[in-house]
Parts: C-alpha cells; sequence; structure tokens
C-alpha cells in the first residue's frame, strides 16, 4: 500500500540512533535528502499539475508547440463540457459520474455491511481453522483482475449481468468483502471483547452488546475501512472496461479512457474529466488522513 | 435463593487445559473464595458459571436448575471484571445503570438506584465522569457499584481488588465483607492472595493448574491443608518442609535431626514423608523437648515481628519471633518445634497423612 511506504520512508531516519555527523555528515545528508525528494515530488506532481493546467486551458493553449506553462488564457469550458452534452442537456460523461457514484457507493455499503461483522465473528469466536479461513479469504485478493475477468466475463454471460450497474456492483463487493474483513479484525481485535461480555451479563444478547458497546468504538476504523474500499470501487477499470459496454452503465474510468483514440482528442475535456474523477477521492481521504493513518497501521502491523 | 454449583467443569485453550474437573458447591448467601495462583483456571471458572465460556464438558447449575447452555443474560448473575471492563463511552452513572437500563426499569428506579449505590460506595461526585477520568480505586468502586445494582442470584467477582493499592485494598477488604453481610448475598471471589481468602471467606476453594486441591473454611485450608501444595501456598511466611521418615517413636530428618514423632502419625517406619512446620509454630526463643539444630540465616524484621532464618542442613526454616530477637549469621541455635501443629505429606504424592487422629 501506498501508506506503507511513506511510513516506511518516514520511520527510517528517526529510528536510526547513529549520529548523522558520523555517517554523512550532517549536512551534507540533509542537503541530500531535500534534493531528492525535490526530484521525487516535481516527479510525482508533474502529472498531476499539467493535467490541471490543461483542465483550463483554451483549446488554442493546449495545442500549441512549444508548451505554455504559464502564460495561457484561463477557461472553464472543458469543465462545462464535461457535465453538459454539446446540443444542451446532460453530457454522457456526466451520466458515467453518476454510474460510478451509484457503484463506488452501494459496492463499498455491501461490503461493509457484510465485512464489519464478518470480522467480529472471526476476531470474538472459536471458528474452525480460523487462520486457515483468513488466509483463503485474503488469497481471493492475491489474483489481479486481469487474471479472473475472463471466466467472470462468461459467468456474467450466462447469468446475464454483462453490462449491467449490479454487476459490477457485485463483483467490486466481493472484492472488497476479504478486505474489509482483514481491516476491521485488526479494529475488533483492538477491543477489549469484556465490553460485550459485561454487557452480557447487565442482560443484554450478544448481538446487542455488540451494537451498542462495540461497534460505536469500530466507528473510525469503519470510516477508514469504507474509504479504502470505497477507492478502490471508484478506480477500478479493469471489470468495467470488460464488463460493461453501453453509455448508461458505464463508469468514469471507462469513459474517460474511451474519450481518447479517436481522430482527435479533446485533452482539455479528458484533462477536465479527470480532475473531476479525482477531486471526490482526494476530499475523503483528505477528510479522515487521521483515521487512514491510524487505520493502516493497527490493521497492518496487528498479526 | 442464591446457590451456585458446578459438575466436572473441563475446557482446554489449544494445548493448556485450563479446567480440568472443577466440581464447586457454592451455598446461598455464602462468600465463597475461589484462591489460585495466576493461571489456575479462576477466572475460566468464573466465565464458566456466568456462561461466557464453551465448555468441553460439566455443567453448570443455579438454584439447583441446570442452566449449562444458558446465555449470560437469562442466568441473572453480576460480575465484576479483572480489569473492570467499564464502558469507555459511558460516564459511570450509565455504566451503572447499564444492567437496569438492559432490563428495562423505569429511569425514575434507575435514577434511585444508581443514587444507593453511589452513596453506598462513596462515588456521589464521580458520576458524571468517564472512566478514563477515574482513578484505578474509583474505576474499581464503579465496576462494584455496576454489579451491585441489582439484586442477581450471585455476584461474580474477578480479582477485584488485585490492581488497588495495599491500603485500598485492605480498606476495601473490609467494605466488601461489610457489604455481603449486609446483602446477605452469596458471592463467589476470585483471588490469588491467600490474605484476602483467609480474611474474608466462609468457604475456600484452593485451585491450582485447573484441579480443586481442597474446599473448606479458612481454618481448615489453613490449619489441616489438604497436601503439600496447598500447605505451602496458603500461609505467610510460606510453611517450611523437611524431608525426613518415622523410626519408631522417632521422626528422622535427611540433614540427620531426630524429633519425637506425633502421635496420631500413622506412616509405616521408612516411608519418605515431609514435615510441614509454619513459622508460628517455630520459636527460637522457647524451650521444648522437641528441637532442631540450625545456625541464624538472616532476620527479616517486619515491624511487629522479625521472621529468622535459620538453615538446618541445607533447609531453610523461617521462625516467627519477637521484634526484641538479636543474633549474628553463623550462629548456633535450637529451634523449638510445637508438634501438635506440624504437617506431614506423603513425600511421594504429596498428599497430607490422616490426621484422623489428632
Ligand atoms: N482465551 C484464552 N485463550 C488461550 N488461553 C487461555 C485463555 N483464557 C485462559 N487461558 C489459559 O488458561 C489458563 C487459565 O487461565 P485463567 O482462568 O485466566 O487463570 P487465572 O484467572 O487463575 O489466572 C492459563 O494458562 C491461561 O493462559
Ligand atoms: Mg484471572
Amino acid at each position: 500500500m501506498a501508506l506503507s511506504v511513506d511510513e516506511a520512508v518516514s520511520t527510517g531516519p528517526a529510528g536510526d540512533h547513529t549520529p548523522p555527523s558520523r555517517r554523512f555528515g550532517g549536512r551534507g545528508r540533509a542537503v541530500l535528502e531535500v534534493a531528492l525528494l525535490t526530484v521525487l515530488a516535481v516527479v510525482m506532481l508533474f502529472p498531476v499539475l499539467w493535467m490541471i493546467e490543461t483542465s483550463i486551458k483554451e483549446n488554442r493553449d493546449v495545442y500549441a508547440i512549444p508548451a505554455k506553462f504559464f502564460d495561457f488564457k484561463v477557461t472553464m469550458e472543458h469543465f462545462k463540457d464535461v457535465f453538459v452534452a454539446s446540443g444542451g442537456g446532460r453530457s454522457t460523461l456526466s451520466a458515467s459520474f453518476l454510474n460510478s457514484v451509484l457503484v463506488a457507493g452501494v459496492s463499498t455499503a455491501l461490503a461493509t455491511v457484510l465485512g464489519v461483522p464478518a470480522a467480529w465473528a472471526y476476531s470474538r469466536f472459536a471458528v474452525k481453522a480460523k487462520k486457515d479461513q483468513l488466509f483463503f479469504i485474503l488469497s481471493t485478493r492475491f489474483m489481479p483482475p486481469v487474471v479472473v475477468v475472463i471466466p467472470i466475463f462468461l459467468m456474467y454471460r450466462q447469468v446475464g449481468l454483462i453490462d449491467t450497474k449490479l454487476g459490477l456492483i457485485l463483483i467490486y463487493t466481493a472484492f472488497n468483502v476479504p478486505f474489509t474483513i482483514w481491516m476491521m479484525k485488526g479494529f475488533v481485535d483492538e477491543v477489549p471483547a469484556e465490553y460485550e461480555d459485561a454487557a452480557m451479563l447487565d442482560g443484554y444478547t450478544r448481538l446487542q452488546a455488540f451494537r451498542r458497546f462495540t461497534l460505536p468504538l469500530l466507528l473510525p476504523g469503519i470510516a477508514a475501512t469504507a474509504v479504502f474500499a470505497l477507492i478502490f470501487s471508484w478506480n477500478e477499470f479493469v471489470f468495467a472496461i470488460f464488463l460493461t459496454s453501453s453509455d448508461d452503465v458505464r463508469t468514469a474510468p471507462p469513459a474517460i479512457a474511451g474519450l481518447i483514440g479517436g481522430t482527435t482528442v479533446d485533452w482539455g475535456l479528458v484533462a477536465a474529466a479527470s480532475v473531476v474523477f479525482a477531486l471526490p477521492v482526494l476530499v475523503f481521504a483528505y477528510l479522515v488522513r487521521k483515521h487512514l493513518v491510524a487505520g493502516v497501521t493497527l490493521g497492518a502491523v496487528r498479526r | 435463593m442464591g446457590t451456585v454449583a458446578v459438575r466436572g467443569l473441563r475446557k482446554s485453550f489449544g494445548k493448556v487445559q485450563a479446567l480440568d474437573g472443577v466440581t464447586l458447591d457454592i451455598p446461598d448467601g455464602s462468600f465463597f473464595v475461589v484462591l489460585g495462583p495466576s493461571g489456575a483456571g479462576k477466572t475460566t471458572t468464573l466465565r464458566a458459571i456466568a456462561g461466557l465460556e464453551q465448555l468441553d464438558a460439566g455443567s453448570v447449575h443455579l438454584d439447583g436448575r441446570d442452566a449449562t447452555g444458558d446465555s449470560p443474560a437469562a442466568r441473572d448473575l453480576a460480575m465484576v471484571f479483572q480489569n473492570y471492563a467499564l464502558y469507555p463511552r459511558h460516564t459511570a452513572y450509565e455504566n451503572i445503570a447499564s444492567p437496569l437500563r438492559a432490563r428495562r426499569c423505569s429511569s425514575s428506579e434507575i435514577a434511585a438506584a444508581v443514587e444507593r449505590m453511589s452513596s453506598l460506595l462513596h462515588i456521589e461526585g464521580l458520576l458524571q465522569r468517564r472512566p478514563a477520568q477515574l482513578s484505578g480505586g474509583e474505576m474499581q468502586r464503579v465496576a462494584l457499584a455496576r454489579a451491585l445494582v441489582r439484586h442477581p442470584r450471585a455476584f461474580l467477582m474477578d480479582e477485584p481488588l488485585t490492581n488497588l493499592d495495599l491500603k485500598l485494598r485492605v480498606e476495601m477488604r473490609t467494605e466488601l465483607t461489610r457489604i455481603h453481610r449486609s446483602l446477605g448475598a452469596t458471592f463467589v471471589y476470585v483471588t490469588n492472595d491467600q490474605v484476602e481468602a483467609l480474611s474474608m471467606a466462609d468457604q475456600v476453594a484452593v485451585l491450582r493448574e485447573g484441579k480443586v486441591q481442597q474446599v473448606g473454611t479458612p481454618a481448615e485450608v489453613y490449619e489441616r491443608p489438604a497436601n503439600q501444595w496447598v500447605a505451602g501456598f496458603v500461609g505467610s511466611p510460606p510453611i517450611s518442609l523437611l524431608a525426613c521418615h518415622a523410626e519408631g517413636d522417632r521422626l528422622v530428618g535427611a540433614e540427620g535431626w531426630t524429633l519425637p514423632r506425633p502421635r496420631w502419625t500413622t506412616a509405616e517406619d521408612g516411608r519418605p514423608l515431609l514435615l510441614g512446620l509454619r513459622a508460628e509454630d517455630l520459636s527460637v526463643e522457647q524451650r521444648g523437648d522437641a528441637s532442631l539444630p540450625g545456625e541464624l540465616y538472616g532476620l527479616e524484621p517486619l515491624g511487629d515481628r522479625t521472621v529468622v532464618d535459620v538453615r538446618v542442613g541445607t533447609q531453610i526454616l523461617k521462625v516467627k519471633a519477637r521484634t526484641t530477637v538479636t543474633g549474628t549469621p553463623g550462629e548456633r541455635l535450637l529451634v523449638t518445634v510445637d508438634l501438635d501443629r506440624a504437617h506431614l505429606f506423603d513425600a511421594g504424592t504429596g498428599l497430607a497423612l490422616s490426621e484422623a487422629g489428632r
């Protein structure tokens, strides 16, 4: 996961107790670090910056050679084109965005509703071959989507789920449930089982005890897990492009990709659509950033 | 009514046999203490009674009725957990009210009951705080109040005083005994502290490695330990055990000493025995006909008395003495033994020899 890489980088120097001066020369090392990080940041951020610039440039400036970095006319036309069709009315892209919202939202909700109770059960109860079961659950995530998409495609064709939103929702849910179980099991393990024991002696049933006393303590973890699931479903491309074809079913990733590849490519539109597509993920990640780090460290370090 | 009985409880966690055939009969209204070292299976026993543990074998009977499969809620018990298990997001008031809420009492009833409990346990000022804002002793009182707020069949308490400092622990001991007497309810109280067991219990069950070693009143457990292990676990300073065997009318120690053979011993000559001597049944100040030669090893002044360590052969005897006792290490002395109060155990099985003739 990207976040664990960040952590590895940041904890490296902190956990290193040798005085820097003896190894590298303190100043020199710091300068080198800053330089490397700057290069890394530029390489990583340049495409993002270029995308944002392109989305607000007039078409003339988009295609200008040499490329214009600063001195261009700002326009919001491309963003209008994302949502409004050329003849007026809703654009097909805006329909794709709505599909994405629906598919990602519903599949995340389903994965959470199914995965959280399962994680609780794996954490609290003596289940036969628990470790093997958990490993099996995780192993369903070992295969990259491209490997399984053909068999899924054939199965979906048999049951009529090809080119339906329900089909996408189901496959995303299936991918997110194992992830939710693993993340949430770490969080549930952190909550002492005694709260539920005490609640049952107070007179509550096992389920009431879970709902009233454990669930509220799990909410931050559930939020973090759900955001990860949401981002997966929102960004997913392979299943979406193989399993859907019509405009009123397609989600945003294949729809945006579909803009590229005609005789002429409207790069301004592509860039604007991409910006719109990236925004919700950024906003969500920002909102739950504290829980994300807590979630990753808890879920990953434990077990 | 509030009798609790367990029959042949067995429970293993992987390779660990936590309970290995535990049978207990807890009479109505008694203060019943389960005493044992850490890992003996005390918590598991309580959890089995409460219905929180899936048993491998055995049954739990409440008021004479088999309750083995019943849910914890249906058993009508209250429990104080070792780590208190107070709900972290709820105030002390809500914690105490929880058992009444769960059983759908009216809010006026709840308010009255919580008020009664908080004045009984002196926590009136703490009711709006959350567990994180309470000290260990305060959390312990809130946990106790949550248990006592109802009138269940029996109260289960898992080492409720272990996490408190000594002064508070002694205070709470008295207070718990007082509460037990005023409620007249059945208390099943788990502890690893033998002083607590001896001072509070009506009856003590000594547990070791999932097996009940002995059940009896504190006096019985102290005066007539069923085996060498119980003798060693109960009592402070610990009992001194000396290897010996009977020869005619003498007991002959492995270290060469001899003592008159107690009249009540039934052991045949030559059988390997252990002679158990408690510190208070030994003396370095008085003279008697039964004495062991040894040398002074060290003095442990404890304030109200001094424990004298005396080396006899290769073993150290702990002897209780007055604080005025003096001596230098290495000094030869005689330890007088009160043989009427001595204990004899079979060295092979560890079981106490029959004391029928005493
Ligand atoms: N949930 C559990 N999982 C694994 N082992 C356990 C569990 N609960 C208790 N044990 C083991 O069972 C034995 C008895 O435990 P416990 O009843 O807690 O002892 P005590 O309360 O007397 O200290 C110990 O060896 C303990 O490690
Ligand atoms: Mg315990």
